[in-house]
């Protein structure tokens, strides 16, 4: 009972990795029980504004209790502007982990597509330093600002699209398959919804068992306010439609499982 | 300190309970707060058959405040009184369920399947403003919520509140049709309509287009109206409608209200209904009260 609570996280370090592109680290209690695929809720020290950020996983240092958060910030007077702010000793308001994460063990013994576009790209870090398996990453960018390049070289075949042609294939995820000749037999995915679409049907024309992880506007990030549905394919158990609760029945699903 | 407030015949522990919509069942709050320590629980509002609800976004961040238009989604009574209220009856507090439905008969089915189940009060949402715009207009009708309070009365074995929408000229006039239906409480308000428009995508923030405004915003409209409400009928009033904190609470106590529910807030901290009933109990202690019922309605 009440073993859970917003708990106030403290700022470790916080650097900008491309335009609009921060990463922090926190020293949190959350980091504990997390895993890739998993978001914590943000929130700001701004009385106009209620409602938490959900913001993915980037990395996770349980020895130090920390989180890596690696985020966009929106615009002018955002939460996420706010957050772009704070400096190493600062403090946040967090909850955390919420959410289910991706299912390592379906990995197990296989060859594996981790793809990530855009602000989609930072789960798929943990996602690669926990996954055993052979690893194919796949990320898209916008340009030649390719965060977090290194380490994703470090944890696996990197494969790298960008939309402007900097680096890489011309074009998005799935050009960046098809030009290098790639193949799979699971895929985990985190992006932009055009870009999950895109993978979803591939997975399901060729057979692959898929994962993709989706977003919504949320509001309690719990599983309370049915806010962030998605439709789903069978009706749920809990809340008895074609819905599927994003931040607490997801962010991650079987691709054969949702409607997007 | 007594604590206690006797809501038509109900006695909950404290004057707390959480706004419907806001907190599931329950279920998804128990790891952020003892349920045991809430006047009532009240839940989400659950009609004759599942509803799938609204199209996605459903939500949007307003100034101090939000927009929602979920559209009422829910399992239906039949899962509802197989999952929810065994789940609620493991915990000391009170059940409130709320009700919805689209058409007087919806909400029959609910309220005379309720008859049997072991909850304490039951809340009649006639004022969503997401679902069928036309049904809304129902709750704006003095004549038609005293007739549809009537007959929820003649079908219900709990007490019934009647949840008022603030979208209204004058919340009195639906207060005192209510009363005169035979309503043994009102709760007020629900959530305002309004709209959002995302400038960069040139579209609705929500899919619905319009959506309920809660939060801070909109709590000095809510003491306005559970003031004018507390001048206008005999019955208890539930007041609800941004609060945030145990000040906030004792405003809406002090305007009128026998007890306050917690909405939005619980979003922004799913702990906050604990601060508030422990923040109630100092402000009581720090100005001299030794019963809640003493600060209803205190400023006339």
């Amino acid at each position: 009972m009440t073993q859970r609570k917003k708990e106030t996280a403290i700022i470790v370090s916080q650097e900008q990795l491309a335009d609009n592109i921060f990463s922090m680290w926190l020293q949190t209690e959350a980091s504990q029980a997390a895993k890739p695929g998993q978001f914590i809720s943000m929130y700001t020290s701004d009385g106009t504004k209620l409602l938490p950020r959900p913001i993915s996983i980037c990395e996770i240092d349980k020895e130090n209790g920390r989180l890596r958060v690696v985020y966009r910030v929106t615009g002018e007077k955002t939460g996420t502007k706010e957050f772009s702010a704070l400096k190493a000793g600062d403090t946040i308001p967090v909850i955390g982990p919420l959410g289910n994460g991706f299912p390592l063990e379906k990995a197990e013994g296989k060859k594996a597509f981790l793809m990530g576009g855009g602000i989609g790209v930072p789960p798929i870090l943990e996602l690669a330093k926990q996954l055993t398996c052979e690893k194919q990453i796949v990320v898209g960018y916008r340009d030649e600002h390719t965060f977090l390049k290194e380490q994703f070289e470090a944890n696996g075949s990197l494969y790298i699209s960008t939309e402007d042609g900097s680096v890489g294939t011309k074009g998005n995820v799935m050009n960046a398959i098809a030009e290098n000749g790639l193949s799979a037999n699971i895929i985990y995915a985190c992006g932009p919804t055009p870009m999950l679409r895109a993978i979803k049907n591939y997975a399901e024309e060729n057979g692959i068992e898929c994962y993709i992880s989706l977003e919504e506007r949320m509001a309690c990030g719990i599983g309370a306010c049915l806010a962030c549905t998605c439709k789903s394919k069978d009706k749920d158990h809990h809340t008895n439609v074609h819905n599927k609760r994003i931040c607490k029945d997801g962010p991650v699903f079987l691709s054969t499982e949702v409607e997007i | 300190m007594d604590m206690r407030v006797n809501i038509a015949g109900v006695e909950w522990k404290n004057p707390v309970t959480v706004a419907s919509g806001t907190f599931g069942s329950g279920a998804e709050f128990v790891d952020f707060v003892d349920l045991n320590k809430l006047g009532a629980v009240t839940t989400k509002g659950v009609a004759n058959v599942p509803w799938a609800g609204n199209p996605t976004p459903r939500v949007a961040e307003t100034y101090g405040g939000m927009m929602n238009a979920i559209g009422l989604q829910n399992p239906g009574i039949d899962l509802f009184c197989e999952r929810d209220i065994p789940f609620l009856k493991q915990y000391d507090t009170k059940i409130i369920v709320n009700v919805c439905g689209h058409a007087p008969e919806e909400y029959f089915a609910v309220v005379e399947r309720l008859a049997d189940e072991p909850i304490d009060m039951m809340e009649i949402n006639i004022s969503c403003p997401n679902v069928n715009a036309g049904f809304l207009a129902f709750g704006q009708d003095p004549k038609q919520v005293e007739k549809l309070t009537a007959e929820i009365k003649k079908r219900a074995k709990q007490p019934v509140i009647m949840k008022l929408t603030p979208n209204v000229t004058d919340i009195t006039e639906i207060a005192k049709a209510a009363e005169a239906g035979g309503a043994d409480a009102v709760s007020l308000i629900n959530t305002l309509t309004g709209m959002k428009i995302d400038i960069n995508r040139k579209t609705f923030a929500i899919a619905n287009k319009t959506g309920g405004v809660s939060g801070p915003a909109i709590h000095p409209i809510a003491v306005r109206m559970v003031y004018q409400v507390a001048n206008a009928v005999n019955i208890p009033i539930i007041g609800m409608g941004g609060i945030a904190s145990a000040e906030d609470a004792i405003e809406m106590i002090l305007a009128g209200a026998s007890a306050v529910a917690v909405g939005t807030a619980n979003f922004h901290n799913p702990a906050v209904t604990m601060e508030i009933i422990d923040g109630i109990e100092e402000y009581m202690k720090r100005n001299g009260f030794n019963a809640v019922r003493e600060m209803v309605g205190l400023v006339k």
